[in-house]
């Protein structure tokens, strides 16, 4: 039963890990730029929520303050493609690397100066309930991580692959000069998909929020998430979900039964084993290029 | 107006373009030569300690433009270089090696551990490489705790001294002798790289920057470029780590954390991404900046009586100085400069787009 336990716990944390490197594959899936600060958003996403939810800020109610967010978080992404990264449009992808972690450091910056450095915590009509089925004990809100996270992978595969503009993105991003040809509004379409990405990043940072205290600096969890996006394979959705599971599973095991110190390591020497025995990843997309 | 007339091709590739610029660099080296008098007169060698740092910081950035600037991969781990240097420098002066030999001995074997964690991503795009780096970054702590026999780990390890032929050189007691040891590296290092620039192997390096595709019509072998780049890339890390370690004094796992690698970076880009200059102007705004910030909040609480005290203040300062830099002069410091005196040089023929870059369209190698 604690054997249970303790993948139920890691697959809620590796849902939230899947979440935040869904939305860098997003990015990268239709821009190729990486967005290093994609963690930052997330707790941004939690702060927002915080903001319109908690007692001591606006007190909304969190069934009206949990879409707000997503919305504000959502134009967020928006104008942070449409105010910062278009101008770098056509610049080498190092510089769009150096920029996100620049932009994070910021991001983290405000956070901590808007909502203070000190923990908090989502005040969530479902906090502290639980499901009991035959001895094992399932906080709702790991059970709802569990299943947004799956919708969400699923909706946004179907959104790449059956609707016009997920086929516009994925065009934008394999060849930008020809989807210019064929009438597409790159610039317009790397906007929409910024903003969608900080749509998840605040579904994600809810979601985070309501299962423990956040603080700014919980940003740095990107990190792992891209470990995370990585392991999947850069660029591939259901890859993102797969890797994130993956870390959030290893995790508690490893401080459970490895070796103490263990359990930090672990998921980047996972990374590093993975890049360097098969460094697509685990569904990889990449192929060398030929000349 | 200038006229250079090339009557060779060896004039394109010359190490310094006309006589005039030789003479500029030949005054610049006299005068870091005799910056030390100034402190020898009034007779405090704080300031050229940090002076000293500046020069250790710019010998590690010049590692990461030969890889960033020069080649285009980007490395969020060269703390990590530098770090594997550090130590290999501690352990071989620990077990009696002179310091002449156990110095450029930590720098090689820093650079080829580096290539053989690198090798395998680096047929990968740029950004695996940044990630790969990225985890090594974060884990070079943990290493440090756990090798802990060679580390000191959480405790750290104190630094021994320099001994050349029985020339004692410490960071405190003997501050000028240090900086003329750094300076000395520095000097070897930018001779070496700027050379090394006019090598095929060195503008190999630039055209994959500029084109992998074109780099490998021509015949360069990518992978094997890459490898060379980034092991002399980690070499100049890992000896800069080693000098660190000596300025320091004692090292321990928080010392070259993932802050570091990211400032490295960001070192390089405010400097100017693909200059040597850049490395040190780069190295000198990151030298600065603390000290400025400092200053600052003395300066407002004294005068205004406002005191700030917002935690992450100077991270985040610098990151937006950053963010302006990039939008605004992606060629960094240097090639504001450039542009500067392209501007008198030419007067009043500069044109406003003549530094414009040309702009590329992005194809992914993922295949859907």
């Amino acid at each position: 039963m604690d054997f249970v336990q303790l993948i139920i716990s890691g697959l809620a944390n590796g849902c939230v890990y899947g979440l935040i490197a869904l939305g860098f594959v997003l990015i990268y899936k239709a821009t190729e730029a990486v967005n290093f600060a994609q963690g930052d958003f997330m707790m941004l996403g939690a702060f927002v929520c915080i903001g319109f939810t908690n007692h001591e800020y606006m007190g909304l109610n969190f069934w009206l303050a949990v879409p707000l967010s997503i919305l504000v978080m959502g134009a967020f992404g928006y104008l942070f493609n449409w105010g910062i990264l278009r101008h770098m449009f056509g610049q080498s992808q190092t510089s769009i690397v150096i920029l996100t972690i620049a932009m994070g450091f910021i991001i983290r910056f405000a956070a901590g100066a808007i909502w203070s450095h000190e923990p908090t915590s989502l005040e969530t009509p479902y906090a502290g309930q639980d499901i009991r089925s035959g001895g094992l004990v399932l906080g709702v809100d790991e059970v709802l991580i569990v299943i947004v996270t799956a919708a969400l992978t699923l909706a946004f595969f179907l959104f790449f692959s059956r609707t016009r503009v997920g086929l516009a993105m994925q065009a934008a991003s394999q060849n930008q000069l020809a989807a210019y040809y064929m009438g597409i509004p790159v610039k317009r379409i790397h906007s929409l998909v910024w903003g969608l990405s900080g749509m998840v990043a605040a579904v994600a940072g809810v979601l985070f929020a309501s299962k423990g205290a956040i603080d700014p600096s919980t940003g740095l969890l990107g990190i792992k998430a891209f470990a995370a996006a990585a392991i999947g394979g850069f660029g591939s959705l259901p890859g993102a979900l797969l890797g994130g599971l993956i870390i959030g599973l290893v995790e508690p095991l490893a401080s459970r039964y490895g070796p103490p110190g263990v359990s930090q390591i672990a998921p980047y020497a996972i990374l590093l084993l993975i890049l360097i025995f098969r460094p697509g990843g685990i569904f990889s997309q990449t192929q060398r290029k030929k000349v | 107006m200038r006229f250079v007339f090339k009557t060779s091709y060896d004039t394109d590739i010359r190490l310094f373009k006309h006589r005039a610029q030789a003479t500029w660099y030949a005054l610049l080296l006299l005068l870091v030569l005799a910056t030390p008098l100034y402190f020898v007169a009034i007779g405090d060698a704080y300031l050229l300690g940090e002076i000293t740092g500046v020069l250790i910081l710019a010998i590690a950035g010049m590692g990461l433009m030969l890889l960033t600037g020069h080649t285009g991969l980007p490395s969020l781990g060269h703390a990590t270089f530098m770090a594997l240097g550090c130590y290999l420098n501690i352990n071989f002066l620990g077990a009696g090696v002179p310091w002449l030999i156990a110095f450029p001995l930590s720098g090689l074997i820093a650079g080829v551990l580096g290539t053989m964690i690198a090798l395998p991503v680096l047929r990968l795009h740029g950004v695996y490489l940044a990630l790969a780096t990225l985890a090594m970054s974060i884990l070079t702590g943990d290493f440090v705790v756990i090798a802990e026999p060679w580390t000191g780990g959480i405790a750290g390890a104190a630094v021994p001294d320099i001994n050349i032929f029985g020339i004692e050189i410490n960071r405190y007691s003997t501050p000028y002798k240090f900086y003329y040891l750094v300076l000395f590296v520095a000097i070897l290092l930018v001779w070496f790289y700027r050379n090394l620039l006019r090598t095929p192997t060195g503008r190999s390096f630039t055209a994959i920057r500029d084109s992998e595709i074109s780099a490998r019509a021509m015949g360069i072998n990518l992978t094997r470029t890459k490898a060379t780049s980034f092991f002399l890339s980690a070499t100049a890390a890992g000896l800069a780590g080693a000098l660190f370690g000596h300025s320091a004094g004692y090292v321990t796992n928080e010392t070259f954390d993932l802050v570091m690698s990211i400032t490295l970076l960001l070192m390089i880009v405010i400097g100017g991404l693909g200059f040597i200059h850049g490395a040190f102007f780069g190295a000198i705004v990151v030298g600065i900046i603390p000290v400025a910030i400092a200053n600052g909040r003395s300066f407002l609480a004294t005068t205004f009586d406002v005191n700030i005290n917002v935690p992450g203040l100077e991270s985040a300062l610098f990151a937006l100085i950053l963010v302006g830099f990039i939008l605004f002069e992606p060629m960094g410091l240097y090639g504001r400069w450039l542009k500067i005196r392209t501007y008198f040089e030419l007067f009043p023929f500069y044109r406003k787009d003549m530094f414009k870059r040309q702009k590329s369209y992005l194809k992914t190698d993922r295949v859907q």
